[in-house]
């Protein structure tokens, strides 16, 4: 197999001192390839932010070693972090992190912006990208004329209109209601079949059954890692949209009846603290 | 990304909040504004004041009475105006003009009648010793003050007033109760301050005593020395012919009369003007700062507001260079629009008189506040920015 696009080596991240001392990860490792669909759950307190602020070069840990594209990370300057972040991670946020005030297209444009791509090439992938999630349409509204599920959408087309190696989406259906976080899953779906590497947090089992793979984490350190479906083909997640919109009946009612291929990984979401 | 980029990305940043960059910008143009006028009001009202020392002439002297409870012994008489006169002990003084005055004269013509500032009686040489030549007509003669001849010169207000679209000269006018003829017109005075330099009328020293004020005390003397160099020799030897006159005591330090020379009075009018100009400096400077912690407060709120925006910006992977660059550009815009707009409406405002006077650009003025309120918004606005751009972004992100 080729080189991977993450690897996490005994990773620990320690908040606070003395007494208040906070062990938000005790030493996890992982490995993630090409095109795989990673969803990482784990009840609040498990570390699983944490982990994914890591991930996407946003913080640093404590101790442990993080391998991105094969760059060690912690070795970076904070310009090369900063390149880092554009060209190889998309990241969505929870709570969207549109810039308000911004029409969506001109919020898609800024990573290609900071990356240095011409203004009319800019424009053009933007539109793009906003296309890959439907929302090509609503190119010129600002983040409040939207809805959530729009805004949340917005900010996917933001996290791969740079083509970077790994999406990193941190709880993206946490604020969204069942149709929004349908249709934002939907793009998921779409983009793991088109070959793209993603790393997803979520606390819905919903939203893990999609997964090719599943990560469990109870507090900072993983329990179980399993494979849902091969890394090489599409999310079973498509294949049932693909075939709902083939019933011509809505892909919601149609997915819900035979929600987990392997329903095993979906009992016992939640772990008590 | 290259600078021109940066630019678009600060003016969509200062757009996308209209009134409160307006805001700051006002801030700013009010401080720039207010020092810039401030200090050309001050300047304005001191070379006002000059303007109008030197007006008097430079080379002449004034005496008054101090006229402590208008005893007789202290008054200045026309006797003590003749002795002045006199080449062996005042070689210096050119001429000689004792001076009464009477203010609010009443004077009609026709029915239409016009209260007169000031109604000066004096002899022919005054209109020279004051700078105050005649226009049209003739001033009075020697003779005219020997025979109490009610003849007058009007000053230009009066002329208007009374003779509207008509020639004054030889027409009779009453005054007090008397008839005058009026032989000549001032030329027109520059008048600043309050009063009206062209409201007056002067008449010989004779008829205004027998008319109005009667023979009593002069109002004042006014010297003329023969040369502006040779002022302070002649006020000396006026001092001395007048301490023998008035019986004054030379170790006592009082005297009951008081010489005021031009040049003297410009001097302290300048030392005073410069100490009201450092004032008004004073308070603008302080408006200016208040100002400037108006900008700073702004900029400081308008930052930490948009932190999660920094944040946003560098998990998006925007260098920390670039994010400062963004910031300082807004800041310099805002500061430099609010800074030219403050400099065209101080301009604006120096076109018109303010308080009586008409304020004077002092250029450095200029150069000073813009330079402050830019230096303020720039440091205050680059600062926090900076701050911003070097957190984590998760802790740029998570700020509140």
């Amino acid at each position: 197999m080729t080189r991977p696009v993450l690897q996490v080596t005994g990773l620990t991240k320690i908040y606070g001192q003395g007494e208040a001392t906070v062990h938000a990860l005790r030493g996890v490792s992982a490995v993630v390839h090409r095109g795989d669909y990673v969803a990482i759950m784990g009840s609040s307190g498990s570390g699983k932010s944490t982990l994914m602020n890591i991930l996407g070069a946003l913080d640093i840990p404590t101790s442990g070693r993080y391998l991105l594209d094969g760059v060690d990370v912690s070795r970076l300057s904070d310009g090369q972090l900063a390149l880092a972040r554009n060209r190889l991670i998309g990241f969505i946020f929870q709570s969207f992190n549109l810039i308000p005030r911004t029409s969506a297209v001109a919020n898609v444009e800024l990573p290609l912006a900071y990356a240095g791509v011409r203004p009319g090439q800019r424009r053009r992938r933007a539109m793009e990208a906003l296309d890959v999630v439907g929302l090509a349409g609503r190119a010129d509204h600002e983040p409040n004329q939207l809805s959530g599920g729009q805004q949340q959408r917005v900010a996917v087309a933001r996290a791969l209109v740079t083509e970077p190696a790994l999406l990193l989406a941190d709880e993206p259906t946490g604020n969204l209601d069942s149709k929004s976080t349908d249709d934002v899953l939907q793009v998921f779906d779409d983009l793991s079949t088109a070959g793209r590497t993603i790393v997803i947090i979520t606390h819905e089992d919903e939203v893990g059954a999609r997964a090719k793979r599943l990560i469990r984490l109870v507090d900072g350190s993983i329990v179980t890692d399993q494979r849902q479906s091969p890394i090489h083909l599409p999310p079973v997640g498509a294949a049932i949209a693909h075939q709902s919109v083939a019933d011509a009946g809505g892909h919601i009612r149609a997915r819900r009846p035979d929600a987990g291929p392997a329903p095993v990984h979906t009992v016992g979401g939640r772990h008590p603290q | 990304m290259n600078f021109f980029e940066v630019v678009r990305f600060s003016l969509r940043g200062l757009s996308a909040n209209k009134l409160r960059s307006a805001l700051t910008m006002l801030g700013i143009l009010i401080g720039v504004a207010a020092v810039i006028l401030l200090v050309a009001v001050g300047n304005g009202s001191a070379q006002a004041i000059s303007d109008r020392i030197e007006a008097l002439g430079t080379n002449t002297i004034t005496v008054m009475s101090t006229g402590r409870g208008g005893s007789s012994s202290t008054a200045l008489t026309k006797e003590m105006a003749d002795a002045l006169t006199d080449p062996e002990l005042a070689p210096d003084v050119r001429s000689v003009s004792p001076v009464v005055s009477a203010s609010s004269a009443t004077m009609t013509y026709e029915g239409s009648d016009h209260a007169v500032a000031t109604f000066v009686g004096t002899t022919p040489s005054w209109f020279s010793a004051s700078t105050t030549p005649v226009g049209r007509g003739a001033a009075f003669s020697d003779d005219d003050v020997d025979q109490g001849r009610r003849v007058v010169v009007v000053g230009q207000t009066v002329a208007e007033e009374l003779f509207p679209g008509v020639d004054p000269i030889d027409k009779q006018v009453t005054v007090g109760g008397a008839l005058f003829t009026i032989v000549g017109v001032l030329a027109e005075k520059s008048s600043t301050g309050f009063n009206d330099a062209n409201d007056t009328a002067v008449a010989p020293l004779t008829a205004v005593q027998q008319v109005l004020t009667g023979y009593g005390a002069l109002t004042s003397i006014i010297v003329e020395a023969a040369s502006p160099e040779k002022v302070d020799a002649a006020q000396s030897e006026v001092s001395t012919i007048l301490d023998q006159k008035l019986d004054v005591d030379a170790s006592s330090g009082s005297t009951p009369y008081r010489i005021q020379n031009a040049s003297s009075l410009l001097e302290t009018q300048t030392e005073t003007a410069d100490t009201f100009t450092t004032l008004l400096g004073a308070v603008a400077a302080i408006s200016l700062l208040v100002g400037g912690i108006g900008i700073t407060n702004i900029m400081l709120v308008t930052v930490t507001e948009r932190t999660r925006e920094i944040g946003i910006r560098k998990a998006l992977g925007a260098p920390r260079r670039l994010i400062l660059t963004q910031f300082l550009i807004e800041a310099s815009l805002l500061s430099v629009l609010g800074g030219a707009l403050g400099v065209a409406a101080a301009l604006i405002g120096s076109q018109f008189e303010i308080v009586g006077v008409k304020p004077v650009i002092v250029p450095s003025s200029i150069g000073y506040a813009v330079g402050v309120s830019i230096a303020i918004g720039l440091f205050f606005g680059g600062l926090p920015a900076a701050r911003a751009a070097r957190l984590r972004p998760i802790d740029a992100l998570r700020y509140e």
